[in-house]
C-alpha cells in the first residue's frame, strides 16, 4: 500500500470515528426512550423487548397534540410575516440610496446584535398591558420582529447582488407600478434566499424556548419545549418518559432536515460567506 | 405615431422613473420598522427607565430609586458570577467551535468516504431545540444509571458527579452549546474552503511551498471571511445562552453555572425584582454589543490586510 492510499484510509477511520462520538447522544435518547419505566439497565443498551408504551403514554399526558399544533401555527405564522414584510423591506433598502434608508439599514443590523432577552422586564410588562399574554398572536409577533433584522440582512444582500436592475426599469418603463414590479418580479426571483430564510427561522422558532417560556404560560398555548421542560419537571423520575416526549418533538424537523438536507446546508453557509 | 412622440413619451416616463427613484419608498419597510420599534427599540428605552425604579413587575405603582440598582449590580457579587460564566459560554465556546469546527471542514474538504454521512451526522443536533439537547446531556452525566457512569464503572473507577460540581459545571456547558452548534462552523468553513480557487494549490506546488506553507499563506487567508461570520455568530449565541443552562443544570449548583440570561429570568419571576433584572438587562446588552462589535471590526480589518 502507497502512503497516500494509507493516509486515505486513516482519514477515513478518523471520519467514522468523528461520526459515532457524534451520534452517541442521539443513541442515547433512544435506548432511554424504549426502555420501560423500572428498566435500569445500562443506557448503552437496547431492551430485549420492544414496546411502544412510553410514546403513547407520553404522547397523552403530555398533551403533545396541543403543543404540536400551537408550535406549528406559531411556527407557520411567524415564517409566513418574515417572508412577505422582510423581502418588501429588504427592497428598497437593497437598491434606493438615500441617506434615510442607509440610516434604516444600519439600525436593522445594530439591532441582530442586540439580545432580545435584555429588553424581557419591559417587554412583558407591554405584552401584559396589550391583553396579548398567552395568546399565538404576541409568540408569531415576538418571533418576527425578533428575526426581521436577519431576514432583511439576506433578503438585501441577496437583491444587490443577483437580481439585475434592467428587469425592473423595464417593468417601469412600461407603466408597472412599484408593488407589481416587486410581486410580480422580483419576488419570484427571491425564492432560492426565501427558501433560506424559510428553512432558518423555522428551526430557530419551532425549537424556541425563550419567548414561548414568558409569554405563553397558560397550558392551553404551550408550545414543544415549554410542555416538555414542565413534563420534565413532573417527571423527574421516569425519564424514560421525558425521552420519548423529547424524541417526539424532535422528529419532525429531523425529518425535515434528512429529506432536504442540500437546501439546509446550502441556506444556512448562503450569504455568510459573501456577507 | 412619428418617431419624435414617441421620443418624447419615452423621456417623459424616464424622468419620472428617475424621480421614482428618488424617493425612499419608505413605506416598503414601515411594517418591518414598526414591529422593532414595537417589540425591541420602545422596550429597550422604556427598560432604561424602569431601571430607576424598584419596580416589582406586577404593581401598578414604584418607586424612584435614582442610582440605586446600578450601585446594586455593581457591589452584587452574584453580577461577577454570571458576568464571568457568560463571558466562558461566550468566548470559550467561541474558541471551540472555531478550531474544532475548522479542523473538521479541512478533513471533510477531501475525498474521503463517509464524508457526506459524516458531515450529516455532525450537522444533525443544530437542527433539535437546545432545550431537548440539555436534557440528553443529562441522561449522559447524571450520576445515578448516567451513561458516562457506565463507562467509567466497567474500568473499576469511582463515579464522577460531573454535575454536581460547581466548578466543573459552566465547562459542561461550553462543550455541550460546542457540540451542537459545530455543525454551523463547520459547514461556514466548508463553504469557505470551496470558494477557494485551485490554481493557487497548483501554482504553490509548482513552487514547492509545503503544505503547512500552502494552509498558512493561502488557505487562511482566503478563509478570512468565513473566519468573521464564525466569531461574530458563535459570540453572539453563547453570550445570550439560556435553553440549555435551564435544562442541563438550572443554573447550579447553586448558582455556579448561572449565565446573564438565566440569571435575569430568576430575578424578574422567582424573586419579583424587576428594576433590578431590567438593570442586568441593560449591562447584558452593552457586554453584547461591546464584545461583538469590536471582534466584527478587529476581523473585517484582519480581512482588509489578507
Amino acid at each position: 500500500m502507497s502512503t497516500k492510499t494509507l493516509n486515505k484510509w486513516l482519514l477515513t477511520i478518523l471520519a467514522l470515528v468523528i461520526s459515532v462520538v457524534h451520534i452517541v447522544p442521539f443513541y442515547i435518547l433512544l435506548t432511554t426512550a424504549f426502555k420501560e419505566t423500572g428498566d435500569f439497565s445500562s443506557k448503552w443498551l437496547f431492551p430485549d423487548y420492544f414496546t411502544l408504551s412510553n410514546f403513547t403514554e407520553a404522547w397523552e399526558r403530555a398533551n403533545l397534540l396541543n403543543a404540536f399544533t400551537n408550535t406549528f401555527i406559531i411556527t407557520v405564522g411567524a415564517a409566513v410575516l418574515l417572508i412577505v414584510f422582510g423581502s418588501m423591506a429588504a427592497y428598497p433598502l437593497a437598491r434606493v440610496k438615500s441617506k434615510l434608508n442607509q440610516f434604516v439599514f444600519y439600525l436593522f443590523v445594530a439591532i441582530m446584535v442586540i439580545p432580545p432577552l435584555a429588553a424581557l422586564v419591559p417587554l412583558y410588562n407591554l405584552v401584559v398591558r396589550m391583553g396579548m399574554i398567552n395568546t399565538h398572536e404576541i409568540a408569531i409577533l415576538n418571533n418576527f420582529a425578533g428575526f426581521l433584522p436577519l431576514t432583511i440582512f439576506l433578503y438585501s444582500g441577496f437583491i444587490r447582488s443577483t437580481i439585475p436592475k434592467e428587469l425592473e426599469e423595464a417593468a417601469r418603463i412600461d407603466g408597472a407600478g412599484v408593488m407589481t414590479i416587486f410581486f410580480r418580479i422580483v419576488f419570484p426571483l427571491l425564492r432560492p434566499v426565501t427558501a433560506t430564510v424559510l428553512i432558518i427561522s423555522s428551526i430557530f422558532i419551532w425549537n424556541d424556548y425563550q419567548f414561548a417560556i414568558f409569554f405563553l404560560q397558560d397550558s392551553s398555548v404551550h408550545t414543544l419545549t415549554v410542555t416538555l421542560s414542565s413534563f420534565f419537571g413532573e417527571n423527574q423520575s421516569n425519564l424514560n418518559l421525558v425521552a420519548a416526549a423529547a424524541l417526539m418533538a424532535s422528529l419532525p424537523m429531523i425529518v425535515l432536515f434528512l429529506l432536504l438536507q442540500k437546501q439546509f446546508i446550502a441556506g444556512l453557509s448562503a450569504g455568510s460567506v459573501k456577507g | 405615431m412619428n418617431q419624435e412622440i414617441i421620443n418624447k413619451e419615452l423621456s417623459a416616463k424616464k424622468s419620472k422613473i428617475k424621480r421614482k427613484k428618488q424617493s425612499s419608498l419608505w413605506w416598503m419597510y414601515l411594517p418591518a420598522v414598526a414591529a422593532i420599534t414595537m417589540f425591541i427599540i420602545y422596550p429597550f428605552f422604556n427598560g432604561l427607565q424602569i431601571t430607576f425604579t424598584d419596580w416589582d413587575g406586577f404593581s401598578q405603582t414604584s418607586n424612584w430609586v435614582g442610582l440605586d440598582q446600578y450601585a446594586r449590580l455593581f457591589s452584587d457579587p452574584l453580577t461577577w458570577l454570571v458576568v464571568k460564566n457568560t463571558l466562558l459560554y461566550g468566548v470559550g465556546s467561541t474558541i471551540l467551535q472555531m478550531t474544532v469546527g475548522l479542523l473538521y471542514a479541512l478533513l471533510l474538504n477531501r475525498s474521503i468516504k463517509f464524508k457526506a454521512l459524516t458531515r450529516t451526522i455532525v450537522y444533525l443536533p443544530v437542527i433539535v431545540s437546545p432545550l431537548i439537547m440539555g436534557y440528553i446531556w443529562m441522561f449522559i452525566f447524571a450520576y445515578q444509571g448516567g451513561a458516562l457512569n457506565d463507562i467509567v464503572m466497567l474500568f473499576g473507577l469511582d463515579k464522577i458527579n460531573a454535575l454536581g460540581n460547581p466548578s466543573l459545571n459552566p465547562w459542561i456547558i461550553v462543550l455541550v452549546n460546542t457540540y451542537q452548534f459545530v455543525g454551523i462552523s463547520m459547514i461556514i468553513y466548508l463553504a469557505g474552503l470551496q470558494s477557494i480557487q485551485k490554481d493557487y494549490y497548483e501554482a504553490a506546488d509548482i513552487d514547492g511551498a509545503t503544505a503547512f506553507q500552502q494552509f498558512k499563506n493561502i488557505t487562511m487567508p482566503l478563509l478570512m471571511p468565513a473566519i468573521t461570520i464564525n466569531v461574530v455568530l458563535n459570540l453572539i449565541g453563547g453570550l445570550k445562552l439560556f435553553d440549555v443552562i435551564v435544562s442541563l443544570t438550572g443554573g447550579g449548583p447553586g448558582n455556579a453555572s448561572q449565565s446573564m440570561s438565566t440569571f435575569m429570568y430568576s430575578l424578574y419571576f422567582r424573586r419579583e425584582d424587576a428594576g433590578y433584572a431590567a438593570t442586568q438587562g441593560i449591562l447584558m446588552t452593552f457586554i453584547i454589543l461591546f464584545i461583538s462589535l469590536a471582534s466584527l471590526i478587529y476581523f473585517k480589518r484582519k480581512e482588509v490586510e489578507a
